[in-house]
């Protein structure tokens, strides 16, 4: 058979780093056989089946570490709850074979959880999926799991915790799911234990390959890779985990250069859950939040009750630390069914940000609501994102304003918070005293990159003309920040860029001292701020050239 | 109940356990009206989805019914002895 074409597929992150190795399909269905002996027999099999599933169980548990063993501890408890035997019992009573009654119980406990609103009950369905599996496999349905190579990427549609906690994950290896969830069990176990892991790719076959390269930073996977791409992949595979040792003192000390002078280092976070396992100490706050996730729900755009939990919840994670929440970044490589516009020829330069939230007034004056409400919770600042003319920015702020007045007759608590702009258009970076009115600039250093270079984000094959590093874009980011200053307006850095050692120098040099990077960065930009003497880089002229003080 | 993600897995095992440390009849609910489930079966307890900020309502029946719901009601109170950083990662 001839290697299949390399191909690469794009799913969510759900654990960083990267992993390169074989492919291992996971069992996908365990065969359920019918009544084999008499209601009697049956009842005895389910039982002693459940019995050695508790017994395999609690063999794994020895060895874990504390948060493993909670998870393995709370499916131990689940199975000896007579709450799912007792049914399944009733149902081998009736005439059914062992394997149908459990799986019968089973499966309708996993839709029940599959269909909650919180998307963590949702993620328990695949514990369920792992007991009932566990469970059918000891009645003789399936057999036991075949041994995963070392090292090896496991993939499937979902996998359950204790199939990964079997793994023996001391060789690399890494998850990628088509569905799955970064909330998951499984997920947090990855997170913790450094496995890269990779959800939602969709359903795609996977069958004709045997190798692939996963990218639990940016959520690629790519299957059959040739020979440059593993070269490439290995030397980035070597640079992140050298970086990543290196990096791991600095991350709960604050951002400092080797001179002493203080940086704020925020987070980015696209997703509440990335909070859970953090430490707000290990940064200076949120400099973005990205709410389009909110909108990628099954049961279409998010209510204001909705939005205001979420909002909430996060500015209660973060205290005193500000937090920075852009309104909705919808269309460009981020559509929204029912919503952006469809057909564009250039969506990168089209209905998007708060162009398409100032078209569609109804949708933005749900997210405004529920900001205005989440502003009595913390530090709020809220961030818009593609402006372009200052007479967007005005508008923006009416319908903020308008939305005040209306919780307030409503006798709603609400608050109105710091608004800001993205500098993400050139025209906004090569004219930043135009938007004296914004209280905050952010630049976001992703999309200025590409409008800079004319490099689109989403075009492989222009991907290294889309460089931060290149002298104009530095030029323009130096220039808005020195606007900013002769405004006396707050300025900080939210994209890639920020998280890139190799930039860091170059950033602190236009005069940039607060970043905000993904959580994962948080070490590796701490080491490399320390890295800066930014008084030295002064006198020599790196800076000085340029007449920054 | 103010535990970070609500009445979710670990915080579900450690009420169970303790419920099942008592003679009597122990039952949850979230509302005052019912339904009312049995807080010994971790099935039910987790069943309920009780997110964060939660009201839990419990009642109890039995020689021991009054140390039972004590019991229950201070472990609730101090966040299922788990602090939130901990708390989140179960």
């Amino acid at each position: 058979m001839p290697e299949p074409a390399p191909c690469s597929v794009q799913g969510r992150p759900a654990a960083p780093g990267l992993a390169q190795g074989p492919l291992v399909l996971l069992d996908e269905t365990v065969a359920v056989s019918g009544p084999a002996a008499g209601p009697d027999e049956e009842a005895t099999r389910l039982t002693r089946a459940i019995g050695a599933a508790v017994e395999d169980l609690t063999r794994l548990m020895t060895g874990l570490d504390a948060e493993s063993a909670g998870i393995v501890e709370f499916q131990i408890a689940m199975l000896e709850d007579e709450a799912l035997s007792a049914p399944a019992l009733a149902g081998i009573a009736e005439g059914q074979g062992a394997a149908r009654a459990w799986q019968a119980v089973l499966d309708e406990q996993i839709a029940d959880y599959a269909a909650a609103d919180d998307e963590y009950f949702r993620a328990r369905a695949s514990d369920l999926t792992d007991l009932r599996d566990r469970v059918l496999r000891n009645l003789g349905g399936g057999g036991a799991t075949a041994a995963a190579v070392a090292g090896a990427i496991l993939t499937g549609t979902d996998v359950t915790p204790t199939r990964f906690l079997e793994m023996d994950w001391s060789d690399g290896g890494g998850v990628a799911l088509r569905k799955g969830s970064p909330t998951s069990h499984v997920a947090m176990l990855a997170r913790a234990r450094g496995v890269p892991m990779v959800v939602g790719l969709g359903d795609i076959d996977l069958s004709a390959h045997r190798e692939a390269l996963l990218d639990g930073e940016s959520g690629a996977l790519i299957l059959s890779p040739d020979a440059e791409e593993r070269r490439r992949f290995a030397e980035q595979q070597a640079a992140f985990d050298a970086a990543r040792r290196a990096a791991e003192p600095f991350r709960d000390k604050p951002g400092l250069t080797r001179d002493g002078q203080r940086i704020a280092v925020l987070i980015n976070v696209a997703d509440p859950v990335e909070l859970e396992a953090l430490d707000p100490a290990l940064c200076d706050g949120i400099g973005l939040v990205r709410t389009e996730l909110l909108f990628h729900g099954d049961d279409g755009l998010p209510d204001e009750e909705r939005q205001y939990a979420v909002y909430r919840r996060i500015l209660e994670w973060a205290g005193e630390r500000p937090v920075t929440i852009r309104t909705l970044d919808a269309g460009g490589d981020k559509p929204i069914a029912g919503l952006t516009a469809e057909g564009e020829s250039n969506p990168f330069l089209g209905l998007r940000g708060l162009r398409l939230s100032l078209a569609r007034p109804e949708v933005f004056r749900v997210q405004l609501r529920a900001l205005a409400r989440a502003a009595c919770h913390g530090q709020l600042k809220v961030m818009l994102p593609m402006v372009t003319r200052p007479e967007e920015l005005q508008a923006a702020r009416r319908l903020f304003q308008e939305v005040l007045e209306e919780l307030r007759a409503e006798g709603v608590d609400c608050t109105a918070a710091p608004l800001g702009i993205m500098v993400e258009v050139p025209a906004v970076a090569i004219t930043p005293e135009l938007f004296a009115g914004a209280d905050f600039f952010s630049i976001g250093s992703n999309d200025l990159t590409q409008y800079v270079t004319a490099a689109g984000r989403d075009i492989a094959a222009v991907a290294e003309l889309g460089d931060t590093a290149n002298p104009a874009v530095l030029k323009l980011i130096r220039s808005c920040v020195e606007g900013a200053r002769a405004l006396g307006i707050e300025v900080s850095l939210c994209g890639d860029a920020g998280g890139e050692p190799a930039l860091i120098p170059d950033l602190l040099d236009c005069g940039l001292r607060s970043l905000s990077v993904a959580p994962a960065a948080l070490g590796r930009t701490k080491a490399a701020i320390a890295e800066v003497d930014l008084a030295g880089r002064a006198e020599n002229g790196s800076e000085g050239r340029h007449g920054q003080a | 109940m103010t535990h970070a993600v609500g009445l979710h897995a670990r915080p579900s095992v450690k009420l169970t356990k303790l419920a099942k440390t008592f003679g009597c009849t122990v039952e949850l609910a979230i509302s005052n009206e019912g339904p009312w489930i049995d807080a010994k079966s971790i099935v039910k307890v987790m069943g309920t989805k009780a997110p964060k900020d939660t009201v839990l309502f419990f009642r109890a029946s039995g020689d021991d019914e009054d140390a039972a719901l004590t019991a229950l009601v201070e472990l609730v109170e101090r966040d299922f002895d788990e602090g939130s950083e901990e708390a989140a990662n179960a």
